[in-house]
């Protein structure tokens, strides 16, 4: 009991650093695969704290608040998922979060902010089954939607769930907002539309936005790492290395293909969904 | 340690320039002058911008666009004239359309001269605008907390 509650504060104060840390390492990594130097590695800090010391323009009263809920359900979705607590209950606050998200750039009268929205709105279309079938995979490897007990199985769910680990990272893209699934709002300059569901955030409004995504980049690598946590002491350095490996593929991934239309976003993502997710839960569901 | 200018984001607005100023604004994203390396964004959006970087001087038809961007970027804010186009007008000055630099319309903080601008003058500028940054920012705390006390 103790332990979980201290997993779930670690996450809410070392949770911003550990994401602030790896965008810093993303934007250096990126720099460097361009042939250039690239900014310091506490870059997105430095961001940050600029953005809360700028004037706050607010277009509406209700987007502050939106913004705010989205902040909020961010943190206690990864706080219930580092607390040990039941995985679909996570999926769910990670669904609302996204929610206030699209709510506050919907809020807004700008054509940019709204088409933003409903890609963001495609987007979830996309990954939503994948999630869901994660939830349901985890529930046949361990015996359990908890979290607490998923990762006291003797076998690792890695085991059980290759299938579904590789959809998992597939739609890891499209959650961390890279290319060529950032479609709603994207970190580079080059695309056809920049910023989109961030376009009428401003100052500190846009901050909390950022920190929300720090905190959840961080809970969407927990998940990748519950793939290979097992009651063995040494699957907790494994699943550390497992999820830098993935975030340094998605980096990778990020720098190599050019952005996509939305309907191949949906049909690849839907396809290797049902293909690898769904022959790998047949197999378990039917060989017990 | 922590200050504005640790992370200046730009907005690059062509008012009717002849884009050779263009080419050398975005010159200096480029590997050879990089100036990520200073936390440099190109953002593409008032909203989020810290300096506004204008190329070309203003005519009649650009200079509302000029003034609806400038009145929406969140101070502090530092407004860079690159190009002797955007200084004072340049060869185009002199045109029935044009309305001269950009200092005609909004207030401009640093001016770049040059035909075209070369990157190193263009990142000179860059630079004192940030430092000019964290002066506007030390100047809207005064105001503000003079304001809490009023």
């Amino acid at each position: 009991m103790v332990g979980s509650i201290v997993s779930a504060l670690a996450y809410i104060i070392i949770g911003p650093i550990i994401g602030g840390l790896l965008q810093g390492f993303d934007r250096k990594l990126t720099a460097r695969l361009q042939g250039r130097q690239g900014p310091p590695l506490l870059q997105p800090f430095y961001d940050l704290y600029k953005l809360f010391s700028k004037q706050s323009v607010v277009v509406n009263n209700i987007q502050d608040f939106l913004v705010c809920g989205f902040l909020i359900f961010v943190v206690f979705t990864g706080a219930l998922f580092f607390w040990g607590g039941d995985i679909l209950l996570v999926f769910f606050a990670l669904t609302l979060a996204g929610i206030f998200l699209i709510m506050s750039s919907c809020s807004a009268y700008s054509p940019y902010s709204s088409m933003g929205a409903q890609r963001e709105l495609m987007q979830m279309m996309a990954y939503e089954p994948m999630v869901l079938l994660a939830a349901i995979g985890f529930y046949i490897a361990a015996g359990s939607f908890n979290v607490k007990e998923i990762i006291q199985a003797d076998i690792p769910p890695i085991v059980y769930l290759p299938g579904i680990f590789v959809t998992f990272v597939y739609i890891l893209t499209i959650k961390f907002r890279k290319s060529p699934f950032d479609l709603s709002t994207s970190h580079h300059a080059h695309q056809e539309m920049v910023r989109g569901l961030t376009t009428e955030l401003s100052g500190n409004i846009l901050a909390l936005v950022e920190l929300s995504h720090w905190y959840e980049n961080v809970f969407l690598l927990g998940v990748v790492g519950l793939f290979v946590m097992s009651c063995h002491w040494w699957s907790i350095p494994l699943a550390v290395v497992v999820c830098l490996l993935s975030y340094f593929l998605e980096v990778i991934i990020d720098n190599v293909f050019p952005r996509v239309k939305w309907q191949l976003m949906l049909k690849s993502a839907w396809g290797v969904t049902l293909i690898a997710g769904g022959i790998n839960l047949m197999i378990i569901m039917l060989i017990p | 340690m922590l200050s504005v200018s640790k992370s200046p984001w730009l907005l690059h607005y062509d008012g009717s320039s002849c884009n050779g100023c263009d080419i050398e604004v975005l010159a200096c994203l480029t590997p050879l002058y990089d100036v990520e390396r200073f936390g440099v964004i190109n953002t593409g959006n008032p909203k989020h911008a810290d300096i506004f970087l204008i190329t070309g001087g203003i005519n009649a038809q650009n200079k509302p666009v000029v003034e609806e961007i400038y009145s929406q970027m969140p101070n502090p804010k530092v407004v860079v004239a690159v190009g002797i186009c955007a200084c004072n007008g340049g060869i185009f000055k002199e045109c029935y359309n044009i309305l001269g630099g950009v200092d005609t319309t909004i207030p401009v903080d640093i001016y770049v001269p040059g035909c075209a601008a070369r990157p190193e003058a263009i990142i000179d500028g860059v630079v004192k605008a940030v430092a000019l940054l964290d002066e506007k920012r030390k100047q809207m705390k005064l105001e503000s907390s003079k304001e809490k006390g009023a």
